[in-house]
């Protein structure tokens, strides 16, 4: 009995410590003060005031379109990668998994400015382009990282039966093997997604002028403080990768008892 | 899981589209010009008025520091039009040859920039910059805690206020304060004076309850600390939210400080350029941006038109005799590794 109290207790505050900053960023966005130390009385006006502020709503389309774009565009490059990888021998795989682990293991600062004066060397002029491209190129990585598992999962003969049962390697690819790694391929969609969202340092030497993601963006307002929209525009994008979250949860539940019922 | 596929597939076509459209949108006949900012530095509708007026397309970004703007413009690949330097970044960018000379036949505007803001230091003729916003650095204090009077940097090296002092985390700030107690210029290159400004840093250690950056006006409203080293500007908000609060400039003499406009070398638009700077300059114009920022105006028309209490305010307008001591920081050069040095030496200090 006691033993189960200290197990809950423990969850709970586990629970408490990872979510109370995001909590409080919540409540404050509801602040009516500007101040982020002293709690006035209950508004909105933040959410209001961020649907008028263009700076943050370009900066915010910029971010979405660049993450969409970035995790499509990755994710297919890196799903082909990652099959054709699976499929060397075993010195290959070793030596382009290694490749594969630098940029990776690299720090951002280094990917950032050697991708700028690839850039610069190749005359791109810096702005929406540059930076899209940027954002493929450190997604890519973990993109392969995350399918590559499913892969060996998979079995080897499956590819091999459909061929033989009249398939083309096309249609064997299609209906065969990309079903079989899709969880892969959603999480690793979903990472490039998330590290594109988040990704500053990158973004931040290969923009040019007018491009700004959110990140640049915020972290620009830090000298004259960090406006109480952020707090606005910040639980509303918690709220939607939440709701996003349990959709897809429930989804999966019902596959679930559906195969199960089956 | 097909339709799924299909769906996203669709999606994708249409933002693609939707990008395609609107970068074609931008390249028509419109002139556009790209201004480089300091987030959250002007009124929103002041660049929306100038692109009505002058049917002049503004591609509009902001930075955090001096030095991350400095990177990205030397580093080339981008075509900003204007910048907003301050006072030894500027130095640094017209040593380095990097600002184009304005035509101060297209600002005619500059006529009411307040002389005394002319031909500072750091643009000697005023060849290369209009300025923007100034202020001060100074202490700002809790009335209901520090009853004595607050005229000198020596009270942050007051024993009473232990543990209750603030100080910014910030090199130059931070050794420009021990350098002005000990009566040198902060823009010293003596090392012995450095070394003595270090000493009294880690002296001064014990007492400071934290060392912060742009947390310090929520700590100061919030009344966690008594005394706090900021720039003039903050100071204003801060006594709008606490009335209890109070900003002093020490008697010792302090940093006076410019974010001026210039136009770099990058720029393919020089004339739209000179016209967005010729805009800023315009007394109601200025009035919005003073507004809006809170900092102080060196326009002598747009002051005139601020509200009287404002103008009376010694915090951003402090009169002649408080800024005689006052010094503008200079490009230390090479010599900024020595300053990066003490401050890392005294942070570590136990």
């Amino acid at each position: 009995m006691v033993n189960k109290f200290v197990k809950r207790l423990y969850t709970t505050l586990i629970f408490l410590f990872l979510y109370a900053p995001i909590i409080i960023l919540i409540v404050f966005s509801f602040n009516s003060s500007k101040s982020r130390g002293t709690w006035d009385s209950f508004t909105f006006k933040w959410y209001i005031e961020l649907f008028k502020n263009q700076e943050i709503m370009k900066s915010l389309y910029y971010t979405i379109i660049i993450a969409v774009l970035s995790a499509a565009i990755s994710t297919a490059i890196g799903t082909f990668a990652a099959i054709g990888i699976y499929n060397m021998n075993y010195f290959g795989k070793k030596v382009v998994l290694n490749l594969n682990y630098l940029p990776v293991l690299n720090p951002d600062i280094v990917t950032a400015i050697s991708l700028m004066t690839l850039f610069r060397f190749m005359n791109l002029e810096l702005g929406f382009l540059s930076m899209l491209l940027s954002h493929i190129t450190f997604c890519i990585p973990y993109v392969i990282l995350s399918v590559l598992p499913k892969l060996k999962q998979m079995n080897k003969h499956l590819a091999e039966a459909a061929m033989d049962l009249g398939a083309t390697p096309f249609y064997a690819l299609r209906k065969v093997i990309i079903p079989e790694i899709m969880p892969g391929i959603i999480t690793g969609a979903l990472m490039a997604f998330t590290l594109s969202i988040d990704d500053f340092v990158i973004s931040f030497f290969n923009t040019g002028s007018g491009v700004t993601n959110l990140s640049i963006t915020v972290y620009s307002m830090a000298r004259r403080g960090i406006k109480p929209e952020i707090n606005a525009l910040s639980s509303l994008m918690f709220i939607t990768v939440l709701v996003l979250l349990l959709i897809i949860n429930n989804r999966t539940s019902k596959d679930i008892e559906r195969r199960g019922e089956a | 899981m097909k339709k799924s596929v299909k769906i996203l597939l669709m999606i994708l076509v249409g933002i693609l589209i939707s990008v395609s459209l609107s970068a074609c949108g931008k390249s028509g006949d419109k002139k556009t010009l790209n201004v480089y900012n300091w987030g959250d530095y002007i009124d929103p509708s002041v660049i929306k008025d100038f692109e009505k007026e002058y049917n002049i397309k503004v591609n509009y970004s902001t930075f955090d520091t001096n030095e991350d703007m400095y990177v990205k413009v030397k580093s080339g690949g981008t075509s900003y039009d204007v910048l907003f330097p301050s006072d030894y970044i500027i130095e640094k960018m017209i040593r380095e040859d990097m600002l184009l000379k304005l035509d101060m036949n297209n600002i005619p505007n500059y006529k009411y920039i307040d002389d005394k803001f002319k031909n500072l230091e750091f643009d000697p003729n005023n060849e290369y910059s209009v300025p923007y916003m100034w202020g001060t650095v100074g202490i700002i204090y809790n009335k209901n805690m520090v009853k004595e009077k607050v005229d000198s940097w020596d009270i942050l090296w007051d024993e009473k206020y232990k543990g209750q002092i603030l100080m910014l985390n910030s090199q130059r700030d931070s050794i420009a304060v021990a350098l002005l107690k000990l009566g040198y210029s902060m823009n010293t290159r003596d090392l012995n004076e450095l070394q003595e400004a270090k000493e009294l840093l880690v002296k001064q250690k014990p007492l400071v309850y934290a060392y912060v950056g742009d947390e310090v006006k929520d700590m100061m409203i919030g009344e966690e600390a008594a005394m706090a080293v900021v720039w003039s500007g903050d100071a204003v908000f801060m006594k709008e939210q606490n009335e209890n609060l109070e900003y002093a400039i020490p008697k010792e003499g302090t940093n006076l400080w410019f974010d001026n406009i210039v136009v770099p070398n990058t720029s393919k638009n020089k004339e739209e350029a000179e016209l967005f700077i010729n805009y800023l300059c315009r007394p109601e114009v200025g009035l919005k941006n003073t507004e809006y920022i809170g900092y102080s105006t060196p326009n002598v028309e747009t002051f005139k038109l601020l509200p009287e209490e404002l103008q009376k305010d010694k915090s951003a307008y402090p009169e002649d005799k408080d800024l005689v001591k006052t010094e503008i920081f200079k490009d230390p050069g090479d010599f900024v590794k020595e300053y990066s040095r003490i401050w890392t030496e005294v942070l570590v200090e136990e």
